[in-house]
């Protein structure tokens, strides 16, 4: 039996309510928009990019406490890594919400409190829709 | 474990029965069961139904024993499909007051009778400049299909806005109905708001300017009876699935005189008188809209359902499901930052609401964690979501089969959400 602790845990709870990096950007290298027809959730990604390094990363939009927070701590996650180990951290994070490696080794732990979700099939699409924009966004051409 | 309901025989007089809730639980086993460690609070029959045994029961012993293709073949099981079949279809005539069974057409559901009507009435109709009405409050089945068939004519979709409470504002409805105006498509009942908006006021705004009315019936049959010539709708359509039935059927009404003037929507099988290599000439109504095998089996399920409603005094069902309409708008604005989303004159048991601070789908998930069952999403009206500035809107509904104590327990979900998020 799952209860409420188990999928909102505080660090969940606190980039719900106070989200990192959660703003537009005037001057962007790329951009791409997230955005869940069957629940509305909806998020714009920019990014800076320096070379191969993503050295500025953004958000803003609107969605449901799991959306923003994934969305938050991912900006948090990508910014000053390089486009290569951005699209690992994606790699991973989708197999680890949708249950398909045990724990989460191979991703930095603070994304680690987003394992509870592959429990809450029903919300895996909130907490990869950040991250699917930052794919999209990385793999657009110029 | 409830005694089997046995219901009389289509047509037979019957003495309702005096409506007790335990025993309309009794008989739908998919209520009793545990959900996260609590017990279901199953509140999301207006997006989908839970069937009784009696209905699952009908269709199973009709596939075991009765069935066979319809359409009056010449084998005794034939014609014993056949008759189920147009038993069915007599039983929703005489549930919506139909003039006769041939304005009954059976469906795959209510999106696929408003297409057909969009496409086989409509669609010839309209010309440049011609207007179809809807309401801001429409689900996405009563507008998308008047959008492509608008799209396809040069004609136009305009929109009735409503006031704050959720009624249909109905001197701005007045005004945008004029002579360039073909065809009024209305909820009965909305399935976000629970509104039930005025359709003979409706229906008389739409006949004086030379316009059909389309009524959306989905919301309103699980809650209230529609006689549709006393309502005065042109066209009339409703799901199975929403009122105790099987999945995969539903009905379009339409009157007799407009429906014989409609060329076919689908082609095939059925529907034909005859066939040959230079062209075809349709069968009458209503197998001219009944293309190829139809749901047989969904149909007596259909029926089933139908009957198993009417044995019921159903105004001691509108008693039941408006105390709990009353006793939940009482007892929700005990929980903080609860604000409910339509207060119209008239609404059927469906409770929208918005928890400030906290998306829909959250709460909807904390509610389930609790065994109660709601919906969080934008519930297919993306118009009226924006109409209220918001992304979307927890919903409750209630139906013939809840309770009090279910009330009690989505407000405690609701309090435990309030405490997780603050």
């Amino acid at each position: 039996m799952s209860d409420a602790s188990e999928l909102y845990q505080s660090v969940i709870l606190d980039h719900n309510r106070a989200p990192r990096n959660y703003h537009a950007m005037d001057q962007f290298d790329r951009t791409a928009e997230g955005y869940n027809p069957l629940c509305g959730d909806q998020f714009t990604v920019w990014l800076k990019l320096e070379g191969d390094t993503i050295s500025d990363v953004s958000f803003q939009g609107s969605g449901c406490a799991i959306s923003k927070a994934s969305a938050s701590l991912m900006t948090m996650m990508v910014k000053g890594k390089t486009v290569a180990e951005a699209e690992h951290y994606f790699d991973g994070f989708r197999d680890m919400v949708t249950g398909k490696v045990e724990n989460a080794e191979a991703l930095p732990r603070r994304l680690a409190v987003f394992a509870g979700v592959r429990e809450f099939p029903s919300r895996v699409k909130c907490a990869t829709l950040g991250w699917h924009a930052l794919k999209t966004a990385l793999d657009k051409e110029q | 474990m409830a005694t089997p309901q046995v219901l009389a025989a289509p047509g037979a007089v019957v003495t309702p029965r005096a409506f007790d809730v335990a025993r309309v639980r009794a008989e739908f086993p998919a209520l009793h069961q545990q959900v996260n460690g609590h017990p279901l609070a199953y509140l999301d029959s207006a997006a989908s139904s839970q069937k009784p045994k009696v209905v699952v029961d009908a269709e199973h012993d009709f596939a075991l024993s009765d069935y066979a293709n319809v359409h009056r073949g010449v084998h005794t099981l034939s014609q014993r499909a056949t008759k189920a079949y147009d038993e069915a279809r007599a039983v929703v005539r005489g549930f919506i007051n139909a003039a006769q069974n041939e304005e009954v057409i059976f469906t795959a559901g209510t999106t696929a009778g408003i297409n057909l009507v969009a496409q086989s009435y409509a669609r010839p109709l309209l010309k440049q400049g011609d207007e179809i009405v809807v309401t801001e409050m429409e689900h996405h089945s009563n507008i998308v299909p008047w959008q492509l068939v608008a799209t396809a004519t040069g004609a136009k979709v305009r929109f009735a806005p409503l006031d704050d409470q959720g009624d249909i504002d109905l001197a701005a409805l007045k005004a945008l109905i004029g002579p360039q105006t073909r065809i009024v498509a209305v909820a009965h009942v909305s399935n976000v708001l629970g509104t039930v908006n005025p359709l003979r006021e409706i229906a008389e705004l739409a006949h004086t300017a030379g316009a059909v009315l389309v009524v959306d019936g989905a919301q309103a049959l699980p809650h209230v009876r529609a006689d549709v010539q006393a309502l005065g709708a042109d066209f009339y359509v409703a799901s199975g699935h929403k009122i105790f039935g099987p999945n995969g059927i539903g009905f379009l009404y339409g009157r007799r005189e407009l429906l014989d003037a409609m060329p076919p929507w689908q082609g095939g099988g059925g529907m034909i008188q005859s066939v040959t290599v230079e062209g075809t000439t349709f069968a009458p109504v209503p197998a001219r809209f009944e293309a190829g095998t139809p749901p047989i089996t969904q149909a007596v399920g259909l029926g089933t359902a139908v009957r198993w409603m009417q044995s019921f005094d159903w105004s001691a069902v509108e008693a039941h499901e408006g105390e709990l309409l009353r006793y939940a708008r009482q007892r929700i604005v005990e929980v903080p930052g609860v604000r409910i989303i339509g207060s119209a004159r008239e609404q059927v048991s469906v409770l929208s609401f918005v928890l400030e601070g906290i998306h829909p789908h959250d709460v909807g998930t904390v509610l389930d964690l609790h065994g109660v069952a709601v919906r969080a999403s934008h519930h297919c009206a993306q118009p009226l979501m924006r109409r209220y500035k918001i992304p979307g809107t927890v919903r409750a509904s209630f139906a013939i089969y809840n309770t009090r104590d279910e009330v009690d327990a989505l407000v405690a979900g609701l309090t435990e959400a309030r405490k997780v998020f603050g």
